[in-house]
């Protein structure tokens, strides 16, 4: 079942805190960055290379790879670091809790039923406006430097300026994007 | 290992929650977004005030150390970048970490989300040597600002006069009480039945 606002929201904060208590803050979207890399790196060993003379031992060809002394191009050598195991650990909690809740439902598992309602339940449209959608999610997640979880919440627990500015630019847009689109209601 | 052992439990339990607040449901999200049900945005706004108290609190007892927080940058590109998250998470109710653990929940659309965002992060790979240097990824207000000045964590703050944890700890009571105040709906219409 789906927690309260206020049980869940009770739930998710003690978990922002744990990890920034234990180890760091929480954030999601370089592990993209990070299995692209690794992508990368497999037809291209060329791309991150062991450099002793760089702060992190690994250097890369690519910009963003190399940037801050190589740290990414050591994460994509050396995928078992903290952040990656997180993001599979991640994944698998939520499918745990899932099956513990009795799965998603079959007509669910393509598209949410709010979607149906405004343009049909034609799988093909879905998936294609998903995956445009996940490129620009993406793209926008690593100009801003963090996503939903390293800059609204992370960020904004944190009080910094960083997280207040990026979530003020998501809801921007996202708000009227979700009202001109999803007129109609489940 | 005990930090594999911590990104394993840590990991979990947030794949977890994000699977009980209803965030792997992208149609929670739409909901959210398009101001038809405010269950998620009430949960989101409490959870980050819980967590600002608790880490400020703790920073406040010495429980935390300051070393660990790990504040961001601010420059034009988180606010460009917002806007371009925040257009593609209305379309389609995933942001990076809600659409991985949807697609661990046997959602497949979020399968095409995140092959979509591994091409949207490689785009952006690629093309940061054209965006490095320039201005919209110059810092602005000091880059790595905080709203108060935080004892031991070494950021810049905004207004450097006012200590950094009370100021969490308050702003953090006023996030917790706009999760519980909130409406469950923010457009006043009543519930509409759908017509061609």
């Amino acid at each position: 079942m789906i927690l309260s606002p206020r049980n869940g929201g009770i739930l998710l904060g003690v978990v922002f805190f744990a990890a920034v208590l234990l180890v760091k803050p929480i954030g999601v979207s370089t592990q993209f960055v990070i299995l692209d890399g690794m992508i990368w790196d497999l037809f291209a060993p060329e791309v991150v290379v062991v450099d002793e003379t760089a702060k992190s031992g690994y250097a890369s060809p690519n910009a963003y790879l190399d940037k801050s002394g190589g740290s990414y191009a050591k994460n994509v050598a050396n995928p078992l670091n903290y952040s990656f195991v997180f993001v599979i650990a991640m994944m698998a909690g939520a499918l745990v809790s899932a099956l513990l809740r009795g799965g998603v439902g079959r007509e669910e598992r393509t598209m949410p039923a709010v979607w149906r309602a405004n343009f049909g339940d034609s799988p093909a449209k879905r998936y294609a406006a998903v995956f445009v959608a996940g490129f620009i999610v993406l793209f926008g997640a690593r100009l801003a430097g963090g996503c939903t979880s390293g800059h609204m919440m992370s960020g904004m627990m944190q009080t910094a300026l960083s997280g207040y500015v990026f979530a003020a630019g998501a809801f921007l847009a996202a708000i009227p994007v979700a009202l001109i689109l999803f007129r109609k209601e489940a | 290992m005990t930090e594999m052992l911590l990104a394993i439990v840590l990991g979990a339990a947030f794949g977890a929650t994000l699977d009980r607040i209803g965030a792997t449901n992208p149609g929670y999200i739409i909901r959210m977004l398009n101001l038809t049900e405010t269950h998620l945005m009430k949960t989101i706004f409490t959870g980050i005030g819980v967590a600002s108290v608790l880490l400020f609190g703790g920073l406040l007892l010495g429980v935390v150390d300051p070393g660990h927080l790990s504040v961001k940058s601010a420059y034009a590109g988180v606010f460009i970048g917002g806007l371009l998250l925040g257009a593609g998470f209305a379309v389609a109710g995933y942001c990076p970490g809600t659409g991985l653990t949807a697609l661990a929940t046997g959602r497949k659309d979020a399968l095409f989300f995140a092959i979509g965002g591994l091409c949207g992060a490689a785009a952006y790979m690629v093309s940061y040597e054209d965006f490095a240097g320039s201005a919209m990824l110059a810092d602005i207000a000091g880059g790595k600002t905080t709203l108060g000045l935080i004892e031991g964590a070494g950021y810049p703050a905004l207004f450097e006069s006012l200590s950094g944890e009370i100021l969490g700890i308050a702003v953090g009571v006023v996030f917790i009480a706009i999760g519980l105040l909130l409406p469950h709906r923010l457009t006043g219409k009543p519930r509409s039945i759908a017509a061609e």
